[in-house]
């Protein structure tokens, strides 16, 4: 692999919490490189310190041990300063409890990243409006996070999550609060990106969620057991899934 | 029901009454309504298939609950490829059940593994199916099948989880308790 190609890339990592004896390995000599374009999704129960691998992958917070690159940088001996405006520029996040500003409408909560990265006002407003048309909410942009569903606040975290372009969006439990209906409506927008090549890394218990992804890691105590990808399709195709070729 | 005998004899040959005895403690009030002849019958296919050898135990030659059934190389192979096959869309929940419990007493194959390659063999065609899923357009017919077949590969991950969950502590415990 063209080591360029790599969008994120983590050598040896490691994060514990607490102290002495009840000091635990979160992450434990984690080696991983999400190229350009992948969609990965991470698996396993909870504790299994998904999303400290998460956190780590976005620099929000900082590994024990080891290194984790972004875009062919070492981030992880970077400066707070730095590695907020690396933050804010390279990675788009979406968490299960959607952290919107509730005080904020839809179209102000997608813009704010855009104006914090230093873009104008009508620059930041032009692209919200695009991305809240793109994750189907065009017509909700002047209401409140009150004022929307679940699914909805959580379409308006991602069209914030995608405001600055980012290399990569990291997901934490995306549809860990939201009902069915509410679920497919994010696994759609995760498939439109996935096919317009945006690279992903998103972390879930939800097997609907990993499936949507090329390639599932499988992640107990602190390490990855298990590798998939899922990109290969039935020889029999869809209907010798179900049973019809026979 | 043939593929879990052959497994079961790849642990040591044996008695007809002693395999129905551990497909019994396997499969539990599910082993129940197995009559006492079928594993007989069972065994004389086998041997006709020349997967299995009969042996008249010393001693007592027209008893036939004295024969003993040993695993001939062409049962040693099947049972090798059936532990690696993975069934669906006719999940067979006793079979790959017994899979799991055979694999452990013969020790031939890690039955966490054997659960890992089921998941992602499901995870693949979970992937495929609901792609189809999404593309359809809401209220469609094709929808709601292809959503049953998505509720029922997830039914299918959450035994795995538990399969998994029970065989990664079980390494002393053999026929899974």
């Amino acid at each position: 692999m063209n080591v360029s190609d790599v969008v994120v890339r983590a050598r040896g990592l490691v994060k514990t919490h607490g102290q002495g004896q009840s000091r635990v390995r979160a992450v434990d000599e984690v080696d991983l490189e999400v190229p350009q374009g992948q969609t990965l999704t991470v698996m396993g129960p909870s504790g299994c310190g998904k999303s400290t691998l998460l956190h780590l992958l976005g620099g929000l917070e900082r590994p024990t041990g080891g290194e984790v690159w972004v875009a062919g940088r070492r981030v992880d001996t970077l400066s707070e300063r730095a590695l907020a405006r690396m933050r804010r520029r390279s990675v788009g996040f979406v968490f299960q409890a959607f952290h919107l500003v509730e005080e904020l409408s839809a179209a102000e909560n997608v813009e704010l990243p855009a104006l914090l990265a230093g873009r104008s006002r009508r620059q930041a407003r032009r692209c919200a409006n695009l991305l809240l048309e793109r994750v189907g909410l065009a017509d909700r942009a002047r209401h409140l996070p009150s004022q929307l569903s679940g699914g909805q606040r959580q379409r308006v975290a991602i069209a914030r999550a995608l405001a600055n372009e980012p290399l990569v969006v990291l997901a934490d439990e995306p549809t860990g609060n939201l009902d069915t209906a509410a679920t497919l409506d994010v696994l759609r927008i995760f498939e439109e990106l996935r096919s317009a090549g945006q690279t992903l890394v998103i972390v879930t218990h939800d097997e609907r969620v990993a499936a949507t992804a090329d390639r599932l890691v499988s992640m107990r105590d602190g390490m990855f057991v298990d590798d998939t990808r899922l990109a290969a399709s039935h020889p029999r195709g869809l209907g010798g899934l179900i049973g019809l070729g026979d | 029901m043939q593929d879990a005998v052959l497994a079961m004899l790849a642990k040591e040959p044996s008695h007809g009454y002693h395999l129905r005895a551990r497909l019994r403690q396997c499969l539990g009030p599910l082993g129940e309504s197995m009559n006492s002849g079928q594993i007989y019958v069972t065994l004389t296919r086998l041997e006709k298939a020349g997967l299995v050898v009969c042996e008249r135990a010393d001693g007592l030659p027209e008893r036939p609950e004295r024969k003993v059934y040993a695993l001939t190389p062409a049962g040693q192979r099947r049972v090798a490829a059936w532990l690696t096959e993975v069934g669906w869309p006719k999940p067979d929940l006793a079979e790959f059940h017994l899979k799991l419990a055979a694999a452990a007493a013969a020790r031939l194959a890690d039955p966490v593994e054997l659960v890992a390659a089921q998941r992602r063999e499901l995870l693949r065609r979970l992937r495929e199916v609901q792609q189809a899923a999404l593309a359809e357009p809401a209220g469609s017919g094709a929808g709601l099948l292809l959503e049953g077949v998505v509720l029922r590969l997830r039914a299918d991950l959450r035994w795995l989880d538990a399969c998994e969950r029970a065989w990664s502590g079980a390494d002393d415990e053999v026929e899974g308790g």
